[in-house]
């Protein structure tokens, strides 16, 4: 990872304290990203367009095979949401009946994408802030666009560290059908194992 | 051995069990997200060890990371408007304090009063102007966020010559109709080449005063350049020498890795 400032712009700072400072002198030597500023713009300006033309194909994906209607949040998603956080910090026992994702996924999922699009139109304010001066505009400025765009960054980042979290602590099955696209649902009567597409129809509970 | 895949063979075939089924699936998948993966790791393997590009007009950058550069200047140059200008501001929220980071070219001080700017036409011409030539002409004024690549930026406060008067007051209209133009502190320890869009664009200055002052030396006494739709690494101080061209003149900072258009 190249940072691509080689200033320190960003710190926390309250009251006139400083809480965190992004980042700290360590952070760099640890990383080995000193004066390394050109070479992080070079890739930063070839993977943009890899990060948009990935975001749009998948939205595409999404849109015409329907799936969309598996990761945009319903009126109950909110609600539930909290019941899934519940039921994965071992709070709460049951959580709440779901299709191939839970609320609290499609929750996420969505806002993974309304993101992508929030750096889209961020990092483009700050990029090209005079010929695209009513992005700059709109993201309430060009020094509040970088502000914008760094903090969906570290929000990659947190997405990024809760999802393998959790793809370890679902287990091997889970990440088996992540990659294959069914599940193997164990039975006990009538046949040992049990083929189960996972279509938007059928309903279980997960426990 | 009998081709699974074979059609003809379907209906002697005994159907395939549940666990043969969920184990050829889960080959081929996995066979895909390994092959995947490894072609991603190898992908970023091979760019991250690309050779250097073969060091010209522009050095420093690994070659595929280059292209891409220049090729991104191709596509954003599309946007490029005359029309588009930089937000500016009322003069009272200019800084007092401008910031001041390097000093490549223009070290020490200069006296104005010898100083000359010399234009080298493309016929070999070389026209000399003083300061006091460049500050008969009509004054224009900008204050707008001054931003670095290294991510600051900072409201500031220039006055100077537009450079599009510059041009058609010294009749240089011929040589503003090549690609480039390239500028130079006297000593040749600094340089940038601006491509004639940008030199051109309204906003474009050439500057001897910041807050209402004649420019000290550290911001580039007595003539420096004030592009706000380039990067601060463009915006050279203490102009010696001005050249047209219709190939990219030698910059500075793009012999060091950065993009050579670095636009706004």
């Amino acid at each position: 990872m190249l940072i691509y400032w080689a200033n320190d712009e960003y710190s926390i700072t309250l009251f006139g304290h400083t809480f965190f400072s992004f980042f700290p002198e360590g952070f760099y030597k640890a990383f080995n990203i000193t004066h390394r500023l050109s070479e992080g713009m070079a890739f930063h300006f070839l993977f943009m367009w890899a990060f948009a033309l990935n975001g749009l194909v998948y939205i595409l994906y999404t849109i015409i095979s329907g799936e969309w209607r598996e990761l945009v949040p319903q009126k109950k998603s909110f609600k539930e949401a909290w019941l899934v956080l519940l039921h994965d910090l071992h709070i709460r026992k049951m959580a709440p009946p779901q299709n191939k994702y839970n609320a609290a996924q499609r929750i996420a999922y969505t806002a993974i994408i309304v993101m992508g699009l929030g750096s889209l139109i961020t990092g483009l304010a700050i990029y090209k802030p005079v010929q695209f001066y009513y992005l700059t505009w709109l993201c309430g400025g060009y020094h509040f666009a970088r502000i914008l765009h760094f903090a969906l960054t570290i929000g990659y980042v947190f997405f990024f560290l809760i999802h393998i979290i959790q793809v370890i602590l679902a287990g091997w099955n889970n990440f088996r059908s992540v990659i294959s696209g069914f599940e193997i649902i164990t039975v006990k009567d009538p046949e040992p194992i049990t083929e189960t597409p996972t279509s938007p129809t059928d309903e279980k509970p997960v426990q | 051995m009998k081709n699974p895949f074979n059609k003809k063979n379907k209906g002697s075939k005994k159907p395939l069990t549940v666990e043969q089924k969920i184990s050829r699936r889960n080959f081929i998948s996995f066979g895909t997200f390994f092959i995947a993966a490894g072609a991603a790791y190898g992908g970023w393997k091979w760019l991250y060890n690309s050779p250097e590009e073969t060091a010209s007009v522009t050095a420093g950058a690994r070659a595929p990371l280059r292209r891409a550069l220049n090729k991104t200047e191709l596509a954003f140059r599309r946007v490029f408007s005359n029309n588009n200008l930089v937000k500016t501001y009322p003069k009272e929220m200019a800084t007092k304090n401008v910031r001041h980071n390097e000093d490549i070219g223009s070290e020490g001080k200069i006296e104005a009063a010898t100083w000359r700017l010399q234009v080298k036409k493309q016929s070999g011409e070389v026209l000399s102007i003083s300061i006091d030539d460049i500050k008969a002409l009509p004054k224009t004024d900008i204050v707008y966020d001054f931003k670095c690549v290294e991510g600051w930026d900072q409201i500031s406060h220039w006055g100077g010559v537009k450079f599009s008067d510059f041009i058609s007051h010294f009749k240089l209209d011929d040589q503003a109709k090549l690609q480039y133009v390239g500028l130079a502190t006297p000593d040749k320890g600094y340089y940038v080449g601006i491509d004639m869009p940008s030199a051109m664009h309204p906003q474009t200055l050439l500057a001897y005063e910041v807050n209402e002052h004649p420019l000290p030396p550290k911001h580039g006494a007595p003539l420096r350049l004030i592009i706000p739709v380039k990067y601060g690494i463009k915006n050279l101080k203490r102009i010696g020498t001005m050249t047209f061209s219709d190939k990219r003149p030698p910059d500075y900072w793009a012999e060091q890795g950065y993009d050579y258009y670095s636009g706004l």
